[in-house]
């Protein structure tokens, strides 16, 4: 039995604090505050969370740390960890679980102080036989080599991937909670300090701490509560490999696969989707997910954001909130990725607003390249 | 299927890598490469898998260079060797920089030390030729996915 478009819909949203946070802070003090800002937003109390589902990298059984902090016992819980569409994912599982009345209230959290503790104590590497050896920078080295791959086959330039950077920062500048508030030219991109090539250190997401939570229940429940609701209206999952050596191809990513799943359940097309949230870890991820998911052919993501494309009063709005390039990049970004198109159906992003946006697509990305999650969201007129 | 208690697929492969050799396997039944070393080919569960000894020489399908604080610009590379499977390595010789997708290039074992055990790199192939068949995704069964 496959789960049913608007059978669940988000309630509740928040970040937790973003940026820097206080020494000794950990990351289930801000899976917390997130919770508990989430239940503000909804009205829903603590008790009425009966299923957990969380992942992290600095803590290794999520659920179970979170469901002791909060002093809760949830019926159901789930620690899928594929990282950074790990969140993705909690919503797909959120809603098999929901629609067979295995729990009612899903909330779904994230936390990590990778800023406070370095990227390196937060998420430490493990070690490959195969590809250790060779020391590549991880993750940015896998996704260089993504993207000379991309370069080499579609003519994809340096110039065009800076693009992605510059259309985030511009959107960052209309959100009071990103973490950049200066501009940024192309110039400025490519002549930054080099990290893997093709990628500067401006093509590669900020490392920060930062967390929150998502609050879900059944499309009935929802009526009741203090927002309107935003529907879950199609999900899909897809894993293609784990290390970047074993990827098939790597041009193509399994979006292509959770993409048309997702869109399938939604009974919608690209053309459908009003604002679009891609986990941008780094400036060629957009690009791949752009195709992928049917935005654009395969090989033309460089020249589709092109000329601000994808900036404020381009084409199409991607990353409003100025995404994990210039707003808030916690380490695994996809549960942020979910709240800011989320917010975009509610219309609560004052100066960043997309006009009469009815239906929003987050993706996560998780791992290099090896995860892919597709959600799309709509307003109560989708339904 | 090996017996795990004897002997591993990375042990066998490290063992090929002290005799200076890059060792791969082979599913009996269809022929197609595996790399990296298994107890049996992913996609099949086939346990029929036989070592072979590649002959080292394969092309360059991804590349990128890694700028480390106060080190010299390091060179990593996806390779595809010519008996169709694909490793991460690196390709020395030529500056870094100068490495380009489609370039042909050969297997040296270098030895390790203490900490590192002997492991496989890559250097320009003589004449070095750019693959005619680089542009595209190798196509000869390359995995069993």
């Amino acid at each position: 039995m496959s789960s049913k478009r608007g059978s669940i819909a988000v309630v509740g949203v928040a970040e937790s604090d973003l940026g820097q946070v206080a020494p000794d802070t950990s990351p289930l003090d801000l899976m917390a505050q997130g919770t508990f800002r989430a239940l503000e937003d909804c009205g829903l109390k603590l008790a009425d969370i009966d299923g957990v589902f969380c992942a992290a990298t600095q803590v290794r059984m999520g659920p179970m740390a979170l469901s002791e902090y909060l002093g809760i016992k949830p019926k159901v819980f789930d620690g899928t960890q594929i990282g950074g569409s790990s969140f993705m994912s909690h919503v797909a599982h959120a809603q098999a679980a929901i629609e067979h009345g295995l729990c009612e209230v899903a909330l779904i959290a994230y936390g990590s102080t990778q800023r406070s503790v370095s990227r390196a104590a937060a998420s430490p590497r493990e070690i490959n036989p195969y590809e250790s050896p060779y020391r590549p920078f991880m993750p940015p080295s896998a996704y260089a080599m993504a993207a000379s791959r991309h370069m080499h086959q579609y003519g994809t330039t340096r110039e065009q991937l800076a693009e992605v950077a510059v259309a985030a920062r511009k959107w960052a500048l209309l959100n009071p909670k990103a973490w950049e508030k200066e501009p940024l030219t192309i110039e400025q991109v490519l002549n930054a300090r080099m990290v893997s090539y093709p990628f500067t250190v401006r093509d590669c997401c900020l490392v920060l701490d930062g967390g929150g939570a998502m609050i879900l229940t059944s499309g009935a429940r929802a009526k009741s509560l203090k927002k309107k609701p935003v529907y879950v209206l199609g999900t899909g999952e897809a894993l293609s490999h784990a290390s970047i050596s074993s990827m098939p191809d790597l041009t193509v990513t399994a979006a292509a696969v959770s993409g048309p799943k997702a869109f399938a359940m939604a009974g919608l097309k690209p053309a459908n989707v009003d604002m679009v949230s891609l986990y941008d870890a780094f400036t060629i991820t957009p690009i791949f997910f752009l195709e992928d998911l049917g935005f654009c052919p395969k090989g033309e993501g460089g020249r589709f954001v092109s000329n601000g494309a994808i900036a404020p009063g381009g084409k199409l709005p991607v990353n409003t909130s100025g995404g994990g390039l210039s707003y808030c990049h916690p380490g695994m970004y996809g549960l942020l990725v979910m709240i800011e198109a989320v917010r975009q159906v509610r219309r609560e992003c004052d100066k960043r607003q997309v006009k009469d946006c009815e239906v929003a697509l987050a993706h996560g990305n998780g791992g290099v390249l090896s995860s892919q999650c597709t959600v799309i969201f709509g307003s109560p007129s989708t339904i | 299927m090996p017996d795990l208690t004897q002997r591993s697929p990375y042990g066998t492969y490290l063992e090929h890598c002290r005799k200076g050799e890059l060792a791969y396997q082979v599913s009996a039944a269809d022929g197609k490469p595996v790399f990296y070393p298994r107890v049996a080919a992913p996609g099949t569960g086939r346990t029929d898998l036989e070592w072979r000894v590649s002959k080292g020489v394969g092309t360059v399908y991804a590349t990128t260079v890694v700028y480390y604080k106060n080190e010299p610009p390091l060179n990593v590379a996806l390779i595809d060797l010519d008996e169709g499977f694909r490793m991460m390595s690196r390709v020395e010789g030529i500056d870094a920089v100068n490495v380009k997708i489609g370039m042909r290039v050969r297997v040296k074992m270098l030895p390790g030390d203490e900490k590192q055990p002997p492991y496989p790199v890559f250097t320009p192939a003589e004449g070095s030729q750019h693959h005619p068949g680089s542009t595209s995704h190798p196509s000869s069964g390359r995995r069993g996915e």
